[in-house]
């Protein structure tokens, strides 16, 4: 005779638990949002710049990744591309995981009972973490002269220094 | 009572005229075809799917380009090489598919943000949907011919 009964979703009770700490799934949702419509610009941008203006994709060698360099504006372009890009194509990802992979223990890992979910989230947290890294480190110690500059046509450049 | 089921509620007696109703077709037949519902088979279900296959692409993407850009840092000869490859009609084509995937995914997202935040967002969903494919035809119009021309030579 007892009915179960679901408590609406504005209730107290509700609105209680997701009051309690930072909500990070509603700050992830927002972040998707704000970083989407920035990455419109920054990546419709950088497709103009690469793909359509000048010679298009023929134009792209080491010498026209250091000429884009030499301008602290690119700099900043690319390093926010990289962030936002990277970041939200894994959360995105994490969303991909979070709805078809199990979150029953299905390995035994470091004598630990893992999921699947568990496996992709973490290779998506290394994956992301070490790309960052290695993309920041790259456009901020990029050297232009690296190698032989015969090679990469800036030998003029080059000679100076 | 709630947990009556309907055939029970239907002959407890004439009173009801909506148990009536149900009396007389106890049966309920199977669909000719998959009924759908107001989400699934139309614009909101396919805008979702292509959103999660275009995301998933463009993230696979850029793992390999963030990778092949920090060649610059190896040497100009690694970097060449590799991008090189990136100028070939199979690699031009890639690329076309990449920037349809990237137009899609881009102008989709802005309409799910007008779902969200625009008030009459939700009542437009459908329109808004037409106008990313009409602006996503715009867009590859200007893109095609002169990313084929880079390619293929012209």
């Amino acid at each position: 005779m007892t009915t179960e009964r679901i408590e609406a979703p504005r209730s107290a009770r509700a609105a209680r638990s997701s009051g309690r700490g930072i909500n990070w799934e509603k700050w992830g949702w927002i972040y998707m949002r704000v970083s989407g419509v920035i990455l419109v610009v920054l990546i419709f941008g950088h497709l103009f710049v690469n793909l359509v203006s000048g010679e298009g994709v023929n134009a792209i060698d080491f010498a026209f990744v250091a000429g884009k360099w030499a301008d602290p504006f690119y700099i900043v372009w690319d390093t926010l591309l990289l962030w936002l890009a990277l970041i939200h194509g894994a959360n995105g990802m994490r969303t991909i995981v979070n709805d078809y992979a199990s979150t029953r223990p299905y390995f035994t890992l470091f004598k630990k009972n893992v999921s699947l979910s568990t496996i992709f989230k973490g290779a998506l947290l290394a994956s992301t973490v070490i790309l960052l890294i290695l993309g920041t480190l790259v456009i901020y110690t990029f050297d232009p002269c690296l190698g032989d500059p015969q090679s990469s046509g800036l030998q003029e450049i080059c000679a100076a220094k | 009572m709630s947990e009556k089921s309907a055939g029970t509620l239907a002959a407890s007696g004439p009173g009801q005229p909506a148990s009536k109703k149900r009396g007389r077709s106890p049966r309920i037949g199977a669909p000719r075809a998959p009924a759908g519902t107001l989400y699934r088979g139309n614009t909101g279900m396919w805008s979702w799917v292509l959103h999660r296959i275009t995301g998933v692409a463009i993230f696979f993407f850029l793992l390999v380009h963030i990778l092949d850009t920090a060649l610059v840092r190896v040497s100009p000869e690694a970097y060449n090489a590799v991008i090189n490859t990136y100028k070939t009609p199979i690699m031009g084509l890639g690329e076309l598919g990449l920037v349809v995937a990237i137009g899609f995914h881009a102008l989709n997202g802005l309409r799910i943000i007008l779902i969200d935040f625009w008030g009459v967002g939700p009542k437009y969903h459908k329109l808004m949907f037409v106008v990313v494919i009409l602006l996503l035809i715009v867009l590859l119009a200007g893109f095609v011919p002169r990313h084929l021309m880079h390619v293929f030579g012209g």
